[in-house]
């Protein structure tokens, strides 16, 4: 009943029932570049107008990422970045910003903060969901469904175009909020434009109906590449584009807002 | 001594674990090349056709079966009878081809045409090589910046048999950030490449597979000490881990002999506690990296600690996750050797037998005498590989 209580006000869920079309999640490295950036790039997107927010817990080894991540995941450690850094760092967001949050980071860290201990203080501070691209499906759903489900975090999964149909049914059964769209075989931050192939790729998936809306990620970096996956998809992430612009300019609102404007046209 | 229950097991299970290590954590774009491998891995290595190429190869190309060799004066030394399983008589040097031989036939019969490799002192990367150049398929080489270095002859080695070598520049540029920039190569070629792990670790099924190429070690130990002694198993088995494969390899058919005593030798660098150390399982705790639940060094917030030794090919911050289990059960014994004992024990061998060890060997030579041996035991040593690669940093020594 709680959970249930949870899962309708889910700020995730809520955003998608709101807009079907053009949502734009920015991903920036939690502590980048200054330690204390986390909360003013939060609500700098808010006000700048992104539909969702995903905050990176900076990792050592983050296979999944290009350089322009990995360089930020580096700068952000060495910032002094931990999660209990930006569990603090995010202890009152929610007075400040209503946007929906994501926290996006590999398994490890989160394992060592444990898996229960992570999802209470999610919900304490008020994140809406969590996207771990190393922790296994079979794992979460032997594991760890029931306590993301008490805590009312939802886990975001990821889809390739080499998942298979049977795979991605069982993930959309298993998904709430929306499905992370890969859009080519590739780490975050490549640069390779659109091919045919993901086109099929991207029609392929929207034939199978899925009850779960989805986000295209991965070589999402201008307004041309966000309207393609506003075409094939209800909104798109961006992150690498992102970070070198934080990279580049700090903490800037009027830059974030300009960022923003530019991918959004 | 640590107890076993008699039903303890050492075989990874159907989903990939030993106990609680193991497993495949790996992002979603790994997900289909990893599945491929593990629905088929079994199936290829059991055909008749494989088993018999296979075999050809390691007799033929590789050489084997390696001597076992009584290491009179040594054993005078130690006062304990000592055999060395001279791996380092493989064709490359050291035991790391064995694994190549193995998964190259794999990658055919899966049909890729690449091979994506990560190598730390640069063993495993000229074994790749080698085995690439044989096969005609391309060959990356993934070396950390750093390891490049200090490893100069090896990197030539591989460009000469065709391999382009690529630096890994991310975080300590070594064997880590190798394999991370390995995984993150295949994750962008997912359908055409294989990625051949060199050690005992990354997601279910390479520990497993790994293991049982190399377990041909342990299959000719069993045979050869029986014809030299009229028993099949010794009463130690010592290897060095970084990330653990010759150790596999010669535990692999003493696994479930509980007689046979299985000893691991780390890199305790300049000393367990000095913050310069590979000593997994004295420092580590679990935690995943490269794909699977291992013991594993990182700070309490879980990141991952850049490890240190002398050895390029031990510096690493897990261990396979079947030594983890090792470890985690009793049934073996870990010591963590530093880096002026595993000269000391390279110099001693050298002058006592003759052989010049890789360094990483040399640090399970120098477990020998911390292990409180009677006249009457029985020792296996693997001696993993040749020190010809380590002259540049035994020669600061001499």
């Amino acid at each position: 009943m709680e959970a249930e209580l949870t899962k309708q006000t889910n700020r995730i869920t809520h955003v998608f029932t709101k807009k079907s079309t053009g949502l734009l999640n920015v991903y920036f490295t939690a502590g980048f570049p200054n330690l204390d950036d986390t909360v003013t790039v939060l609500e700098g997107l808010e006000k700048a107008g992104a539909d969702l927010v995903e905050i990176g817990m900076p990792y050592s080894d983050p296979v999944a990422d290009g350089e322009t991540i990995q360089q930020s995941n580096m700068q952000a450690l060495e910032n002094g970045m931990t999660l209990k850094t930006l569990f603090e760092q995010l202890a009152d967001c929610r007075s400040r910003v209503s946007v929906p949050i994501l926290l996006m980071g590999y398994v490890n860290p989160v394992l060592q903060f444990g898996v229960e201990a992570f999802c209470q203080k999610c919900q304490e501070v008020g994140v809406d969901g969590v996207i771990l691209p190393d922790l296994p499906l079979d794992l979460y759903l032997d594991e760890y469904e029931p306590i993301f489900q008490q805590y009312g975090i939802l886990n975001i999964f990821l889809i390739t175009p080499q998942t298979s149909d049977d795979r991605i049914r069982l993930i959309d059964e298993h998904s709430e909020g929306f499905i992370y769209m890969v859009s080519s075989a590739s780490i975050t931050g490549s640069t390779s434009g659109v091919s045919e192939q993901m086109l099929a790729y991207f029609d392929r998936i929207n034939a199978m109906n899925l009850r779960n809306p989805r986000l295209i990620g991965f070589g999402i970096k201008d307004n041309e590449t966000f309207q393609m996956a506003n075409q094939y998809a209800n909104g798109a992430i961006i992150g690498s584009a992102f970070i070198r612009l934080l990279q580049e300019n700090g903490a800037d609102g009027n830059e974030i807002a300009g960022f923003v404007r530019t991918i959004k046209g | 001594m640590t107890v076993l229950e008699p039903k303890t097991s050492f075989e990874v299970s159907n989903k990939g674990f030993y106990g609680r290590f193991g497993g495949a954590f790996i992002p979603e774009m790994l997900y289909p090349n990893v599945e491929e491998l593990r629905q088929n891995y079994l199936a290829i290595m059991a055909d008749p056709t494989f088993q018999t190429e296979f075999r050809a190869l390691l007799t033929d190309y590789v050489g084997r079966p390696t001597p076992l060799f009584l290491a009179e004066r040594l054993s005078n030394e130690i006062g304990a009878t000592i055999y060395l399983k001279r791996e380092d008589l493989c064709h490359t040097g050291a035991h790391k081809v064995n694994n190549t031989i193995g998964q190259i036939l794999v990658a055919k019969r899966l049909n890729k045409q690449r091979i994506v490799a990560e190598t730390g002192a640069g063993q495993h990367g000229v074994a790749t090589a080698t085995v690439c150049a044989l096969m005609g398929l391309e060959c990356i080489v993934y070396m950390g910046e750093i390891d490049m270095e200090r490893q100069q002859p090896n990197v030539d080695r591989m460009r000469m048999l065709g391999a382009t070598v690529v630096p890994a520049k991310s975080g300590s540029k070594t064997l880590k950030d190798a394999t991370n920039e390995a995984m993150r190569h295949w994750i962008n070629n997912p359908v055409d490449t294989h990625y051949i792990i060199g050690s005992v670790v990354g997601p279910h099924p390479y520990p497993d597979m790994v293991a049982r190429f190399q377990s041909v070690i342990s299959e000719e130990i069993r045979t050869q000490l029986l014809e030299k002694t009229g028993h099949e198993n010794p009463d130690y088995v010592v290897a060095c881990v970084g990330g653990g494969s010759n150790a596999a390899g010669a535990f692999f058919h003493y696994l479930h002999e509980p007689s046979v005593r299985l000893v691991a030798a780390e890199a305790a660098g300049l000393g367990v506690s000095s913050g310069h150390s590979a000593a997994t399982t004295a420092l580590g705790k679990p935690g995943v990296l490269h794909g699977s639940r291992t013991i594993l060094m990182q700070t309490d917030d879980g990141q991952v600690t850049e490890p240190y030794s002398i050895s390029a090919g031990l510096d690493y911050p897990g261990i396979g996750p079947l030594h983890a289990h090792l470890f985690d059960s009793g049934r073996g014994d870990f010591y963590a050797i530093e880096d002026d004992e595993a000269i000391r024990a390279g110099f001693q061998l050298s002058k006592l037998e003759g052989i010049i060890p890789a360094i990483e060997t040399a640090h399970a030579l120098a477990a020998l005498p911390k292990m409180n041996l009677q006249a009457s035991d029985v020792v296996v040593v693997c001696l993993s590989g040749r020190g010809d690669k380590d002259l540049a940093t035994y020669s600061k020594y001499l």
